[in-house]
């Protein structure tokens, strides 16, 4: 969870009209690179894997063809071990052929301001005059509230508080396992402003059917253009994807409550016609 | 687990601990004895051989219960009228009548004379009786396989997880880890399934994130950790989980499955299931009731409180949770070699200390229950993705499990919230294993922290937390007239959840016992006949 990759959050795909700006990657000499082991230049770089083949001279010819077809020239084979008698696992070094053009890399840069806990509140106060409601849940199958409870619990992640945390907030946390049509209930009783959906641990994209049919159940629900603003969080969701699931924004991994806390009252002041204090400067 | 008593706890505040924990867990023993549940008849009516689906896989427990609910209510508990109905020869035998039932082509009745009450409930009995019998023969099974095979030969245990969502890829998956080392292996469930208030049948190919807890699936895994032990001479123990909407029901197949241990956690599905209160604690006791016949041993969560608290500052929550999973797993007749009371290894290890506070809380909860085969679990918080630091706190875990005398080592994997673990890792993850414990594992002999120092304080501070939360739970005026654990539940207490009794997934599964009310599978394993 303390990743040390920040998240890259893109622009909100039903919001075209936000900022997006791609800038080369600054602070590299020169634009081509390789990787570097102890020697600038020498392109080392190590892997491990196994495949399903029982140990013997072979197996290792084998590692070492695919370490060549990935690109490793020369390739040194430092480790093999069976694992059981169908599998071999193998460690190996070698100096990678492939070029890095950093000059090509392409990021995508946050599209609205960070703020601290204190300008959030103060936001807050000044577009929407009460306080921001937010009903969180992890919807679906999914049990692990580890995502939901980073971003709201008053305890927070990577050394910052929660949403919880912030006085102009007030956060419903429903937990796990919460049901569709529940979720929505919540949040008209409420009158949420934001609706957080965490989906951590999916298989066979049970979080992208979770996430549509979420955001389906919100529009059908509400009269158009009143429907909360809708975030799914989580680390399997690609960047990009917001449009095609229906929701406002997508959080990856990595993110920290005051992302999300700097967003809901970019979008909010956004919706309310009002701007953030940041936006005015 | 003859770990020396370094720790020199006071002997006083164990018994104070104790006691405070009873107080709290007594009020809510009554709750659970004066209540049933829709899952505890359905677990009643498999017992007494009720089994298999509709066409829309809907169990016939499930329609059962429900045509006899909705005439005559559970309250008096569903084998009088069952019975009954049987005795008046609506059908010839359970099954048919639970598919009249399902049509609504059967009318059910208490019984209004005595004579004919009594008459249905011996039949009930009788009718039950052969599922506790077949719960016997199959621990007497595995009892047999032991003396044979033997256990594992050290301590800890070596508990692995498969999960694949198909039980047949499973299977070759646990034979696998078996042949590599573990001596337990865990079949983690979909997730999802512990809102499902019905328990799915047959073999499944399908899950998310694990595979389905169903009769079948348990049996194929049984057959083939059972042929892997003859292979290997070593007796493979089987773990599910009883927890969620059906857990009396899961207990009941886990005994006639024969599997080993049990996920039953005192307050999980109320905390982090939001499954109602009072329905938690009447499936518990019920469920515990069969793992205590069944000679399983349960498995309880308390490591999950420190994945949402911080673990320093919520140790003695794990404490607590500690003594009321005892104090109501004691009372539901589980015997201290059945207690497999968790506590995990969490604490940031950017954290001054960390390791040595680690060593401290693995040893109170050894201190405290010396007889229970502690569930000692991995860092699974604090994982960050970087897989080689991940691989150095795993040593570290295995380190503490070694020092501290842990019964139950639950293996973990350096690609903790990466991946679901390659071949590799869990290959690696063996041999780290495998090192600390060949390296390691007689350490316990020599290590006796120094009187007074850093980790007998911290033990004896963690303990003192304990009981003066359990104190100030029981000393709190009750504000909704429920006892003092329930409204400590409501509050948020354990794990910031805020868990009213009235609310929560499951209630309306819930009925208070009639005066009348009979259930003869409680009265068997009550009585132990």
């Amino acid at each position: 969870m303390s990743s040390s990759r920040t998240t890259d959050p893109q622009p909100s795909q039903s919001a075209p009209d936000t900022l997006v700006s791609t800038v080369p990657v600054k602070g590299t000499q020169g634009s081509v690179i390789r990787p570097y082991g102890d020697m600038t230049g020498d392109g080392m770089v190590q892997v491990s894997f196994t495949l399903p083949v029982p140990h013997d001279k072979r197996a290792e010819g084998a590692a070492l063809q695919l370490a060549a077809k990935m690109g490793m020239a020369p390739a040194l084979l430092v480790h093999a071990k069976a694992i059981g008698p169908e599998h071999t696992f193998f460690v190996v070094y070698g100096s990678v052929t492939h070029l890095v053009e950093v000059d090509k890399v392409v990021v995508i840069e946050r599209d609205f301001p960070l703020l601290s806990a204190k300008e959030v509140n103060q936001a807050i106060r000044k577009s929407l005059r009460r306080p921001l409601v937010v009903v969180g849940a992890c919807i679906g199958t999914d049990a692990h509230t580890v995502g939901i409870d980073a971003i709201l619990n008053i305890k927070g992640f990577a050394g910052e508080k929660g949403l919880e945390y912030y006085s102009e907030i007030r956060v419903v946390n429903l937990g796990a396992q919460v049901l569709v049509p529940e979720l929505v209930e919540r949040a008209r009783e409420e009158q949420a402003d934001a609706v957080l959906v965490s989906q951590v641990v999916t298989q066979r994209d049970a979080h992208i059917h979770n996430t549509t049919a979420m955001s389906a159940a919100f529009r059908e629900a509400y009269p158009s253009g009143k429907v909360p603003l809708l975030i799914a969080g989580g680390p399997r969701f690609e960047e990009g994807s917001a449009g095609a699931l229906g929701v406002d924004r997508i959080f990856g991994k990595g993110t920290t409550p005051a992302e999300v806390a700097s967003y809901l009252v970019h979008a909010v002041g956004q919706r309310h016609g009002t701007r953030s204090s940041e936006e005015q400067q | 687990m003859n770990t020396p008593k370094v720790l020199e706890l006071d002997r006083r505040t164990v018994r104070t601990a104790r006691t405070a924990a009873a107080r709290l867990g007594r009020p809510v023993v009554e709750l659970a004895r004066s209540h049933t549940t829709v899952s505890v008849e359905r677990a009643t009516l498999r017992l007494a051989g009720l089994a298999g689906a509709d066409h829309e896989r809907v169990p016939w427990v499930n329609h059962l219960v429900d045509a006899v609910r909705d005439q005559v209510g559970i309250e008096h508990g569903v084998t009088t009228p069952v019975w009954d109905a049987l005795r008046r020869e609506e059908a010839p035998d359970l099954l048919t009548l639970a598919q009249k039932a399902s049509t609504g082509a059967v009318t059910f009745q208490i019984p209004g004379t005595r004579a004919d009450l009594s008459r249905a409930r011996r039949a009930a009995k009788a009718a039950v009786r052969p599922g506790i019998r077949r719960i016997d023969r199959q621990r007497a099974a595995r009892e047999r396989q032991i003396a044979r095979l033997g256990d594992p030969p050290q301590r800890p245990w070596i508990y692995l997880i498969v999960a694949t969502g198909d039980i047949y890829e499973d299977i070759p998956q646990a034979q696998a880890a078996a042949r590599a080392g573990a001596d337990i292996i865990a079949v983690i469930r979909s997730t999802g399934q512990s809102l499902l208030d019905y328990v799915p049948e047959g073999a499944t190919r399908e899950g998310f994130a694990g595979t389905y807890a169903t009769q079948e699936n348990f049996r194929l895994m049984r057959a083939a950790l059972d042929e892997v032990g003859k292979e290997l001479g070593r007796y493979i123990r089987l773990v599910n989980y009883a927890s969620g909407l059906c857990m009396p029901e899961i207990a009941t197949l886990a005994g006639f499955e024969r599997l080993d241990m049990m996920l039953n956690d005192s307050m999980y599905g109320i905390l982090f299931r939001d499954i109602n209160p009072i329905r938690t604690f009447v499936d518990q006791r019920f469920s515990r009731q069969i793992h205590a016949r069944a000679g399983i041993i349960i498995n309880t969560g308390e490591d999950n409180y420190l994945t949402t608290a911080d673990a320093v500052e919520a140790a003695h929550t794990v404490t607590v949770s500690q003594l009321m999973n005892e104090y109501f797993g004691k009372e539901a007749g589980l015997q201290d070699w059945q207690l497999g009371l968790g506590h995990a290894f969490e604490i940031n290890p950017e954290l001054p200390e960390s390791f040595r506070m680690e060593l401290a809380h693995a040893l109170l909860a050894r201190h405290l229950f010396p007889d229970a085969p502690l569930k000692w679990m991995p860092p699974t918080k604090h994982m960050t993705g970087d897989i080689f630091q991940g691989y150095l706190l795993d040593g570290f875990f295995n380190l503490v499990g070694a020092l501290t005398g842990q019964s139950i080592l639950l293996v973990g994997m350096m690609t903790e919230a990466v991946v679901t673990p390659f071949l590799s890792d869990r290959d690696l993850a063996l041999q780290n294993v495998r090192y600390v414990l060949n390296a390691a594992g007689g350490l316990v002999e020599d290590f006796h922290p120094p009187r007074d120092g850093f980790i007998q304080t911290r033990a004896r501070q963690v303990l003192d937390e304990a009981i003066a939360l359990m104190q100030r739970m029981s000393a709190e005026p009750s504000t909704r007239g429920w006892s003092p654990l329930l409204e400590a539940i409501a509050d948020g207490t354990f794990g910031h959840m805020k868990r009213p009794a009235d609310q929560g997934k499951g209630l309306d599964g819930v009925a208070q016992k009639a005066d009348d009310y009979d259930n003869p599978a409680t009265t068997l394993l009550e009585e132990g006949a």
